[in-house]
Order: C-alpha cells, then sequence, then structure tokens
C-alpha cells in the first residue's frame, strides 16, 4: 500500500470526469482510447463517439508508465511531416512495436502492451505550459512555469515557480499563494485564465488522493485546454473512500519489470484477501539462500544480513515477510510456496540450500501457531528438501516460543530435516552468520 | 519533566481490543501500579457498559463509553488515547480527540494504510494542538515500570525477560514494531534495559518523528544514551544529525538504518514498511548510516555487529559513573490460571468480619443512634451513594406515601383474595405484587419518564400536552378520580410543601405545575396527582445531586421507579395479609351474579 503510478489514459479520464467540478470555464475534450493492438484501435473507430479516429490526424504512443517517449522514439506523429498520421498508420505502427522487444535508453526493456492514441494538436511552443503537483516532506508543492514540454526539463531551477502549500492552509489563502507566485513569463492574455486553472488543478489534485500529478505540457488555447503529456500517482490506500471517482485506474507493473510470478500472485491474492500481512518477491530463483521471515522489520534486517555476510547477493532467493497473527493454514501456505520454489533447482556450484525461518520477538503473533504451518509444509516438502541438502536455521521469540521452537525441531528431526532452532537469547540475524560459516 | 508516561498516566482506549488490554492490566499489576492503566474503553457499537478483565487474579471492571467525549468526560485526568479504530475510522478518531480541549496529550494510532493526505492532516492538527502522535502503523511504546501501550513488549514473559518492567539507562526508538522489541531484548542482555521506548511507525507521514523523541529523551533525566534504528528512505535521521552537529543533543546516540539490501535492486522490490523506499541517494540506508557515523553518533559495521555496539557504550557510560547499578524492584506474578467469575456484586460484602452495605458495616447504618434512617440505607443499596439527609428524608416520605391505598386496589385485593385461599404471607404478598405494572402503580414511572423528555426536549407545556394527544396517550401523573383543583390531594400537597422547602431546586415539578395549569383550565380533575408528583420529585432529587441525565433515564428504566412503590406497597399488602389472618375469613367465591356469562356454541373449523 503506497503511492502507485496510474496509466496517462486512466489519468486523463479522472481528468475529464470531474472536469465539469473543477473547470468549469474551461473545455477538455478527453479524446483518448487505450488499445493493445491495431485490431483493437480498428474496432475501436467503428464505435460510436469514436469517429474522430477516422477524421483526424492521430498521435500513438505507449501508456506504460515510462516517461521519455519521444527521446526513446517512441511517439507516432509523422508519417512524411507532422500530422499526417492515419488510423491505418497507427494501427501498423503499433503492431510493429508489440511484434518485438523495446529497449529504452535506460536500458529497461520489454515488450510494448499498451498505447494511448489521440487527436493530433497542432500549436505553438510558447502556446505549452508546464503545471504539477507533489507532496514534499509534509508539504504540497505546486510547480509551475510558463514553458512545457522537454524544454522545462532543461533549466528547472531558472524557469519553474515552486508554490510550497501547507497541509492545513485555507482555500483563500492558497488562492493567494498561487496568483502571488505566477511564472513571470505567462503572457498577460492568458494570465488570469492561468491563475486559474492552477488553482483548480492544485483542489482536484489534493481532493482527488493524487501524490503526484504532471500535465507536460499543457495547452492553452483560449478557454480550451489540451493535455498533450499526464504522469500520475494516486496514493492508493485513500481508494477506500474514492469508489468511482478513480474510474476504476489500474495499477501496472512498470515497464521492464518481470511480471509477477504465479507464486507471488498467489501470496498476493492470499495477501489480499487476509487480514494478516504476506508478501513474497523472487529475486533469484537459483539462489541458494532462503528466507521465511516473520515481519516487516525483521525481514529487511535478514536481507541486509544475508547480502552483507554471503558477500554475493545473488546468493539470497527470495524477500517477503508474514505478519500480523497469519493462521496455520495461511502460514502453511505460504511456506508450501517457498519450500516448491526453493527445491525447483539444484545449486550451481552444489551447494547445500539454507532456509532460514526467523523472526524478532513477537508482539502478539502466536509463534507455535504459525510454525505449526510451517511444520505440515516441512512434511509435503521433506524428500525434496533432503535431496536438495537444506539446512534450516530458526530463530524466534514472543508469544508461545518454545513450544513452537520444541514443535518444529521435534518435526524436522522425525523428518529427517537437518535444523537448528534458537530463541531471543540469541540475536536475531546472527543464524545467518552461523548458516554462511558451516 | 521529559518523561513520555508516568505511573499515574491512564489511557482511554479506543476499540474493545480485549487481549492487548489484558496485556496492559497484567503489565500493570506486575509492575505494581496503584491504578489500572485502562481507564476506560470506547466501543461505540457496543451495548456493554463495563468489560471484566483481570488483574492479577482478580478481576476488574473497564467501563464502556459509546463515544471518546462521554469517555473523557468520566475521566479528565486520562490523557493519552490509543485509537485502536481501523484505517477507515482512525483519522476521525484521532481529529475528534484533539478537539476535546485539555485532555489528551498522547494519541497512538495502530492502524496501517490510512490515506496519506488524512494522516499528514491529522499530524499538522495534532502538532498545532501541541498533541504528541505516535504512529500510525505502530505498536505504540513504553516507559518501563510506569506505563505500557498495548501489546509493546508481547508476552509478560518477555517483557521480564527484557527488561521492560522497571526503568533502564537508553532511550529507544525504531520505526519497525517488532524490531523495537528486538532491540529492547538485546538492550538488556547487552545494557540496562531501556527508559523510555517508542516505535514511530512504518508509514510515510508519521505524527512524531525520530528528532521529537530523541529530544524529549535528551531532556529526560532517566535517558542516560540513546539508540536509533531507522530505514532506507525518507530524511528524517539527517535532523537527527543536525541536532548532534548544533550540540541540542549531547547524549551519546548508537545508529543503524536497516535497508541495505535495497542498494542492490534497482527499483520496484518494495523492502519492508510504506514509508521504506528512497527516492535519492541521501535517503539510502548505506548513507545515512555514513553521514551519522561522520557527525559521531555510534553506528555498527551492520546489524549483526548492533549488540557489540551497544555494550561498548554502555560500559563506558558504566566506568564514567554517568550510568549506574540498577536495585531490581520486587515484582507480582500473574497467575498461570485464572478464572472468569460468574457473578459480579458491587453493592455489598459479606467476605470481612462484618457485612457491608456499600462499604458501611451493617452496625454503623442499623441503630437509631448513628443517624442513618431507611432512607440511608435504600441510597447506599441501591445507589451505592450516601444520599444528604434532605434526599432520604424525600425517600422515606415516598415510600409512607405509597404503603397503602385501601383494600380495594387490584394489588391489596389479589393479596387478601390469595391469603383467604389459605395461602402463606410470601404467596399472598407476591398475588398482590404481580399487579403492580403499567395500570397499577406505573404511573410514577411513566410521569417520570414523559416529564422528562418533554422537558429534555425542551417542550412548552402546551407542546407537551399535544405531542402526548398525538402518541394518542393519557399524560400520566394527571387527573384524579375525586381530586380537584378546589378539593386538592393533601399528599401531594405535603410533597410539594416538603420540596419546596428542601429541595436545592424543582425544574421538573415547576415545568410539571404549568402543564397541570393547562390540563386544568379544560376541566378541573385534571390536577397533578400522587403518582406523577413522586416520580417528578424523584429525577429532580437526582437532578440535584448531580446525576447526568443519561444516569437518570438509566435508573428509570431499570425500573427504581416501580421499586419504591413496590417496596412501600408491601407494607400495606403484608398488613392486608395479616388482617385476613387475624379475621379467620373462610375462602372466597366471587358471587356468579356479579359475573356476564355470556358464552356460546363453539363452531366448528
Amino acid at each position: 500500500m503506497a503511492q502507485r503510478a496510474i496509466r496517462e489514459y486512466d489519468g486523463k479520464a479522472i481528468f475529464s470526469k470531474h472536469w465539469e467540478k473543477y473547470f468549469s470555464g474551461f473545455h477538455y475534450g478527453f479524446k483518448s482510447v487505450l488499445v493493445t493492438n491495431g485490431d483493437d484501435l480498428r474496432a475501436k473507430a467503428q464505435e460510436h463517439g469514436f469517429e474522430w479516429l477516422k477524421q483526424e490526424a492521430l498521435v500513438a504512443k505507449p501508456d506504460m508508465l515510462f516517461g521519455k517517449r519521444g527521446k526513446n522514439d517512441l511517439v507516432l506523429f509523422r508519417t512524411n511531416k507532422p500530422g499526417d498520421v492515419t488510423l491505418e498508420e497507427a494501427a501498423s505502427w503499433i503492431d510493429a512495436k508489440i511484434a518485438n522487444e523495446t529497449i529504452l535508453l535506460s536500458g529497461q526493456k520489454g515488450t510494448l502492451t499498451h498505447f494511448i492514441i489521440e487527436p493530433f494538436t497542432p500549436h505553438s511552443q510558447d502556446q505549452e505550459y508546464y503545471i504539477s503537483a507533489t507532496t514534499v516532506g509534509e508539504d504540497d508543492v505546486l510547480y509551475l512555469s510558463a514553458e512545457g514540454g522537454m524544454e522545462v526539463e532543461e533549466g528547472w531551477e531558472e524557469k519553474v515557480n515552486e508554490v510550497t502549500i501547507p497541509i492545513t492552509m485555507d482555500d483563500a489563502s492558497i488562492a493567494h499563494l498561487i496568483r502571488a507566485n505566477v511564472p513571470a513569463g505567462i503572457p498577460a492574455e492568458n494570465k488570469e485564465r492561468f491563475i486559474a486553472f492552477a488553482e483548480q488543478f492544485y483542489k482536484f489534485y489534493r481532493d482527488q488522493n493524487f501524490a503526484y500529478l504532471e500535465i507536460n505540457p499543457i495547452v492553452m488555447v483560449g478557454n480550451d485546454m489540451h493535455i498533450l503529456d499526464l504522469v500520475a500517482r494516486l496514493d492508493d490506500t485513500a481508494g477506500f473512500m474514492m469508489g468511482e471517482a478513480w474510474c476504476g485506474a489500474e495499477f501496472p507493473t512498470a515497464f521492464g519489470m518481470e511480471d509477477q510470478s504465479p507464486e507471488e500472485k498467489a501470496i498476493a491474492e492470499a495477501d489480499s484477501k487476509s487480514g494478516a500481512s504476506l508478501k513474497l518477491t523472487i529475486l533469484n530463483p537459483m539462489g541458494r539462500i532462503w528466507t521465511m521471515v516473520a515481519g516487516g522489520g525483521a525481514s529487511v534486517v535478514y536481507a541486509d544480513t544475508i547480502a552483507d555476510l554471503s558477500g554475493n547477493v545473488a546468493d539470497l532467493a527470495n524477500y517477503g515477510e508474514y505478519s500480523g497473527g497469519p493462521t496455520t493454514g495461511e502460514t502453511k501456505f505460504y511456506a508450501e510456496t517457498v519450500l516448491d520454489l526453493m527445491t525447483r533447482h539444484k545449486d550451481p556450484k552444489g551447494r547445500d540450500k539454507i532456509l532460514i525461518i526467523g523472526g524478532a520477538i513477537a508482539n502478539f503473533t502466536d509463534v507455535a501457531k504459525t510454525f505449526t504451518g510451517i511444520i505440515q509444509a516441512f512434511e509435503v516438502y521433506a524428500d525434496r528438501m533432503k535431496a536438495h541438502n537444506t539446512r534450516i536455521y530458526v530463530r524466534r521469540g514472543g508469544p508461545n516460543y518454545e513450544k513452537g521452537l520444541k514443535d518444529i525441531k521435534e518435526a524436522a528431526d522425525r523428518l529427517g530435516l537437518y535444523i537448528e532452532v534458537y530463541g531471543p537469547e540469541t540475536h536475531v540475524t546472527d543464524i545467518v552468520r552461523m548458516a554462511l560459516e558451516k | 519533566m521529559g518523561a513520555l508516561f508516568t505511573k499515574d498516566t491512564q489511557a482511554i482506549f479506543w476499540n474493545n481490543n480485549a487481549s492487548a488490554i489484558q496485556r496492559m492490566l497484567d503489565y500493570d499489576y506486575v509492575i505494581n501500579r496503584v491504578k489500572p492503566s485502562v481507564a476506560a474503553i470506547v466501543a461505540p457499537t457496543s451495548g456493554n457498559k463495563f468489560e471484566k478483565f483481570f488483574y492479577g487474579p482478580d478481576e476488574i471492571m473497564v467501563p464502556v463509553f459509546r463515544n471518546t467525549v462521554e469517555a473523557a468526560a468520566a475521566f479528565p485526568k486520562a490523557d493519552v488515547l490509543l485509537n485502536f479504530a481501523s484505517f477507515r475510522t482512525a483519522y476521525d478518531v484521532t481529529m475528534e480527540a484533539i478537539t476535546i480541549k485539555g485532555q489528551f496529550k498522547t494519541v497512538m494510532v495502530t492502524a496501517e494504510g490510512i490515506p496519506e493526505r488524512l494522516a499528514r492532516k491529522m499530524n499538522q492538527a495534532a502538532r498545532d494542538a501541541g498533541v504528541v502522535v505516535i504512529g500510525p502503523a505502530t505498536v505504540g511504546g513504553i516507559s518501563p515500570g510506569a506505563f505500557k501501550i498495548a501489546n509493546v513488549g508481547g508476552t509478560i514473559e518477555n517483557i521480564v525477560n527484557s527488561k521492560l518492567h522497571r526503568a533502564g539507562s537508553c532511550g529507544l526508538v525504531t520505526r519497525s514494531g517488532g524490531l523495537f522489541n528486538e532491540l529492547s531484548n538485546i538492550i538488556s542482555i547487552n545494557a540496562d534495559g531501556i527508559a523510555e521506548g517508542v516505535a514511530i511507525g512504518g508509514d510515510r507521514f508519521v505524527g512524531s518523528v525520530f528528532i521529537d523523541n530523541l529530544l524529549r529523551m535528551e531532556r529526560n533525566p532517566e535517558v542516560k544514551y540513546m539508540v536509533l534504528l531507522g530505514e532506507v528512505g525518507g530524511t528524517e535521521e539527517y535532523k537527527v544529525i543536525e541536532a548532534v552537529k548544533s550540540g541540542l543533543i549531547k547524549k551519546p546516540i548508537i545508529a543503524w538504518c536497516i535497508g541495505t539490501i535495497a542498494k542492490h535492486f534497482s527499483s520496484g522490490v518494495q523492502f519492508g514498511h510504506a514509508g521504506a523506499s528512497a527516492n535519492a541517494d541521501a535517503e539510502t540506508a548505506a548513507a545515512k548510516n555514513i553521514a551519522m557515523a561522520e557527525a559521531g553518533i555510534f553506528v555498527p559495521a551492520s546489524f549483526n555487529d548492533l549488540p557489540k555496539t551497544i555494550a561498548d557504550v554502555y560500559t563506558k557510560l558504566r566506568n564514567e559513573g554517568i550510568v549506574t547499578e540498577i536495585v531490581e524492584p520486587e515484582l507480582k506474578t500473574v497467575p498461570k490460571v485464572r478464572r472468569k467469575k460468574e457473578f459480579i456484586c458491587t453493592i455489598s460484602d459479606d467476605r470481612g468480619d462484618e457485612a457491608t452495605y456499600a462499604g458501611y458495616p451493617i452496625s454503623s447504618v442499623a441503630t437509631p443512634e448513628t443517624g442513618f434512617g431507611i432512607g440511608d440505607v435504600i441510597s447506599l443499596l441501591w445507589f451505592k451513594k450516601r444520599y444528604p439527609k434532605w434526599a432520604t428524608d424525600y425517600l422515606e416520605t415516598v415510600i409512607k406515601t405509597v404503603a397503602d391505598h385501601g383494600p380495594a386496589v387490584s394489588g391489596a385485593h389479589n393479596a387478601k383474595v390469595t391469603a383467604r385461599a389459605g395461602k402463606d404471607v410470601i404467596s399472598s404478598l407476591v398475588t398482590g405484587l404481580l399487579t403492580i405494572g403499567p395500570r397499577f402503580g406505573g404511573a410514577i414511572d411513566d410521569a417520570a419518564r414523559y416529564f422528562k423528555y418533554a422537558n429534555d426536549n425542551g417542550m412548552t407545556p402546551a407542546q407537551f400536552i399535544d405531542y402526548m394527544k398525538k402518541e394518542g396517550k393519557t399524560i400520566s401523573g394527571i387527573g384524579h378520580r375525586i381530586k380537584s383543583v378546589r378539593n386538592p390531594d393533601l399528599r401531594v400537597s405535603g410533597l410539594k410543601k416538603y420540596a419546596a422547602e428542601h429541595f436545592p431546586a424543582t425544574p421538573l415539578l415547576d415545568f410539571a405545575l404549568e402543564v397541570e395549569k393547562l390540563t386544568t383550565s379544560k376541566k378541573d380533575n385534571l390536577i397533578l396527582n400522587v403518582d406523577g408528583t413522586i416520580g417528578i420529585l424523584m429525577v429532580d432529587m437526582w437532578r440535584a445531586l448531580g446525576y447526568s441525565e443519561s444516569d437518570i433515564d438509566g435508573f428509570i428504566e431499570a425500573g427504581a421507579l416501580n421499586a419504591f412503590f413496590v417496596v412501600g406497597r408491601s407494607i400495606g399488602f403484608i398488613g392486608h395479609i395479616l388482617d385476613e389472618k387475624r379475621l379467620g375469613m373462610p375462602m372466597y367465591r366471587h358471587p356468579t351474579d356479579d359475573i356476564l356469562y355470556n358464552v356460546e356454541m363453539a363452531d366448528e373449523i
């Protein structure tokens, strides 16, 4: 749960949904479609309300959370000259892009899957402005510039006015502050309009619980507003209050990030259905050291220590945690998922596998109960664990920990698994040292 | 000065989180606190007036309120709110608490995932009001030997093992709640435990941050050095560095930022808490660890070396005489097996040398020279209070007034018929009492209820009469068969006279007399009758004694007014029963010529 990026298309849809409420003096057409391939686009053009796809020159670009699309040559706006792209050309271009892997200048690579298509908007550089808002420290900051597009990023310090808005500031003071900080470069005939828009833009950002909202550039032609490029992040913890206001915006995985594995997805789904917390990220499926750590803080400490002491971060196979009192069933499922992943590949160097069952001293989680789930998973995977020469190191404290440690030791001994168990008298991460020294 | 909590600190616990509250009370018992650390529980959907908890081997009752305002009014000295509301309502609960002027010094918020904008508003509002917010997304904090928030420290066994039962010399601040426990344990093994500790919470926006807590600990003479466990992400550790550099903090600090792993993974992997993600190089754990070490903070080489660093600093302070030996306090132990009590009694106790009525030995209230009358005994056993003489005299007046009303009323008639059937005193009395209810004797209850309702809701006498007409109800307490304005009921006159002379004020009676003026202007016998006067004056008595309106409503709902009638009229019923026994009257059979027989052949269906 945190600040999460949304697609440009969804950001614009949210603008459009609330446009009259916030920007009633201005006009915004919201001519945008989101497609995943050429046929998708061709089909859309046949729908009522989307005739413009056949009638106007188009712009097509990927809508996958990354920026600098122009510099990456991923904005289709010309065939022979700017503003001559037809529906068919856009559709073919999309199909060509999805057929091959794309490598960005940043080195990120992956397959493009989502595109936003809009009408080409002829305009001049001096009609482009910049506006964005985000949170810095405890305050909101509104960034305003008379120059938009790539221009603004080069020379940010000189070109952008920062308006710092404390969280408790009232609307009248906000209006006053924005007026006092309007960029000098805004031409006189657009000044009032820009101020009015900036004020409403801030309220829109605030009320809709955006964590970040940037339009670059925004083109003002009279009262016509063209949102040419938009980047947005939402505070997803506010989701429960927002209902339909967010137009069902999804939170896609960043481009270039491997899609989640089925195991990670399964744990994420179990997490969303549980009052407890279950997290799993696979860092290296071939890794030698697997962790099953209780607690958000302790899990980080174990990962730190494994990276420090192993000397090779690639040894660390996964990151994850369970906390908040998961049920025995939930712990069993979590443990089985980790054990299954751990016993798929032999260590390339023929070394033992290490399983760290770690945790700090719990405040209220019943250790014996969660260990019961882990023991049940051992029973299923004991043979495979032995085949990978798995050594298990346990360290845990908290409610009922003595019983938990005794139970897990007895179970491992009965199943013929190598195990060492430690309680609160042993430093929380010392089992990592013991495991690696052996 | 400077300590977050003392041994007198009391909290209001928002949400009936029974296991967390029990852990606080177990802690209180073990460390010999005088008062329980939980003064009251706020549970908006609970119908209960209290919850039972163990306090050592015994049980105690913790009062339950429907909202924070009422709980705060009842416990004005409880200056900590433990906000265990969910992420949906935690904001509203905190904001309401902040607006209760002068009540809360500290609000702890446990919910994780409060919308960021709301968290920021909440934190700012608290700062403006001078209220310390611990959290959101935290397990809380502790002042060992004084006050412990909810689940901090885990089980009582772990608390004692980690020396959280008495003050040590370290001030501990962490983000994580799980590692807070761990650090307490490490500090107890390698030093002498902690003097005060706070887990500030894992969300991006938390109320009190590292520096707030460290500055307070700097001022707290019990704290001799501090341990800070930071995390990757954010810049809060730099405020601490500034404070050390500027000399604002002079006590030694040992610090470590967890999350050094993050540097190995470019992006996308969220390690740990929501607040834990570096947006700039300066926010990485490694950069912060280096910067802290450069500022003179004790930073170990890795988390695994933290215990040694703590031991080194502690030993140095010990050798310098800054930290001295701690005398381990006597601890009580909580029994392993405890049994919940099936019954509760809060009015009398027969376990001592002599049985007591609300604390008064019976001998101290029984004989005439004690000055206690039956009114005093009723006030002790029914209301658990010693009422002043004017009130106990009123209670006795009521009982005397209602003691009997002749043989014809339904209760007395029943008692007489039963006695003549040869039954004993108890059976005969009970048949009489069973007639008391809405039609017989119930007017006292209803008069008190309806007149009070009208008065509470600001109705004028005319509006009240209209209201009762619309409800289709006759006004209880108004009207008499024979008595009228010109032929007044002398019992009523006596009661009114007594009240006028002895009650501090009679607002409800005054209101009722205004109502009477209107009703008697319509019909001469629509006077305020004896039942109405008794019920209404009882409300005036309770008001003058300082009871809240809801307390009084509670008395009426519980049937306390009826109870006066029951006690008083029992005297009369017993008189009639004894009279029958004395007269030796035969079995009573009602004459058939006094019955209208109208029996038809039943239809077949």
